[in-house]
């Protein structure tokens, strides 16, 4: 058996087995996009039209993978389950690929079932969908460096905290999901479009527009941000793994 | 006939900041013993388990584990000794069985040896009972025992046990050292802790630690001789506060 998926298959089982965290995670954008969808029934927002919702929803939902990952971490570093594995010969390439690769179809797993949601509620099913998808797979690989980031360096708490409320808050109130940003303005519309959300929900809706040239450049600035997370969550990671405290 | 050296170290030290933690430890340890490093809270017994076991590295001095350098060669080193650390560190949402196949598939076991030695290792440690629950389910005792459970089952040459009875009841304690026993001989046991019957009872030497040096070292018999008491608890005393590194 190859260690790091023996390593992968448990960190796997280790989340579809809290039911509580899958069901809220997966549970919650459901919720949001067949409410935000009744308000556009009811009062007409062109924000809230199934076209413009549904990648924002689908970035949104992806901060409960930063939650997954970086209470798992956490979870492992404070029970010494970590301690045990790094007195093993798993390198640390090891490590992180067990950590993201389950994460990865869970993710998409997320992203679809807000599609087909989106489909019953009225978006039309066609190709787009599959480049949304895979426009939204960098953000993906970002929300699990949060996460492993998170994990690497914060206690469990802290990590419901930090990914749990400020996260997802941030996620979504500087997304350009729920209110448009440029209604606001100034410095909030700056804060917006220097982070990723922002960039990562325009660049869903471009795609799933098959305005494909609009995809970019927000798709850069997050392919930006994800190697950044991810390298900085690399090496935060392996220096607990070498350093004094595990 | 010479007994094999498992461990051996040399001035092996661990400064964080301006506290030392272990200050350069010379200690010899034969190869299928049962040693116990003894010393109250903050001694250097964890600095030194996690130093060994290559999970920190050390400031200055190094190690040899059955040949292989602490410090030079980790990996060699990891692939022959397990530690059991001193919390319960188990998979909370995995079974027992699952918890004991997934520490030998992670040490390079195939799906049918991983099956086979968690068994074993369900037999040894008298787990049949919970062997399909999730570990977060198992008491106090029984999580201790997966514990040193998945850290036999890679065979290891040297197993590390860090404080194994910290926090469980008498019954519990005894079921342990019942099964700690068993090892006795078959391996090479370093275990840490800070109960003077417990290093006693299981120990074939003992080497007492304070202030993150080693203070003295031998049988509990030698040590009460060394300290001139009658009583192991005394001799502990005597050994750990005094100034002097009294033997090595």
């Amino acid at each position: 058996m190859n260690p790091m998926l023996v390593f992968a298959s448990r960190n796997n089982k280790e989340i579809v087995r809290d039911r509580l965290n899958l069901m809220f995670g997966i549970g919650f954008p459901v919720v949001l996009l067949l409410l935000l969808s009744a308000i556009q029934a009811n009062v007409p927002v062109p924000m809230f039209e199934i076209n413009q919702l549904t990648p924002g929803i689908a970035v949104f939902g992806l901060s409960f993978i930063s939650l997954f990952s970086g209470m798992l971490i956490s979870k492992d570093r404070s029970s010494s389950f970590l301690l045990r594995l790094f007195s093993s010969p798993l390198t640390s390439t090891n490590y992180i690929m067990g950590y993201t690769v389950p994460l990865i179809p869970m993710a998409i797993g997320q992203i679809v079932v807000c599609f087909i949601v989106a489909a019953i509620l009225g978006l039309s099913i066609n190709l787009h969908i599959l480049m949304t998808i895979l426009v939204l797979l960098p953000t993906v690989i970002l929300f699990i460096g949060i996460g492993l980031l998170a994990g690497s360096l914060l206690s469990d708490k802290q990590v419901s905290g930090v990914c749990g409320a400020l996260l997802t808050n941030l996620s979504a109130w500087l997304s350009n999901t729920w209110f448009d940003v440029r209604l606001v303005g100034g410095w909030f519309e700056k804060l917006a479009y220097a982070l990723p959300f922002a960039r990562a929900v325009e660049a869903g809706r471009a795609a799933l527009a098959g305005d494909y040239a609009a995809i970019f450049p927000h798709l850069w600035i997050v392919i930006g941000y994800a190697v950044i997370v991810m390298l900085v969550a690399i090496l935060v990671f392996r220096r607990r793994m070498n350093g004094d405290q595990a | 006939m010479t007994a094999t050296i498992a461990v051996q170290t040399n001035l092996l030290t661990k400064t964080y900041g301006t506290k030392t933690a272990v200050d350069a430890l010379n200690l010899t340890i034969y190869e299928g013993e049962l040693f116990a490093l003894l010393g109250v809270n903050g001694a250097g017994k964890t600095t030194t388990i996690k130093m060994l076991s290559c999970l920190v590295a050390p400031t200055s001095g190094d190690a040899t584990l059955l040949g292989d350098s602490i410090v030079t060669n980790p990996q060699a080193v990891k692939a022959k000794i397990n530690v059991s650390p001193q919390e319960t560190a188990v998979a909370r949402n995995l079974t027992v069985r699952e918890n004991l196949e997934l520490i030998a598939g992670i040490y390079g076991s195939d799906l049918k040896t991983a099956r086979e030695k968690a068994k074993e290792m369900i037999s040894t440690f008298s787990l049949e009972e919970v062997a399909d629950a999730k570990a977060k389910t198992l008491s106090g005792g029984m999580q201790r025992r997966l514990s040193i459970g998945m850290a036999l089952i890679t065979d290891p040459k040297i197993l590390f046990l860090d404080e194994p009875t910290l926090g469980l009841d008498v019954l519990a304690r005894r079921e342990l050292w019942a099964a700690i026993e068993k090892l006795k001989g078959r391996i090479t046991i370093i275990l840490t802790t800070h109960y003077m019957e417990e290093a006693s009872a299981l120990s074939d030497r003992i080497g007492i630690m304070a202030k993150g040096r080693l203070k003295a070292a031998g049988t509990a018999d030698e040590l009460m001789q060394l300290a001139g008491t009658n009583n192991f608890e005394d001799a502990f005393v005597a050994l750990a506060t005094n100034t002097e590194v009294i033997s090595r």
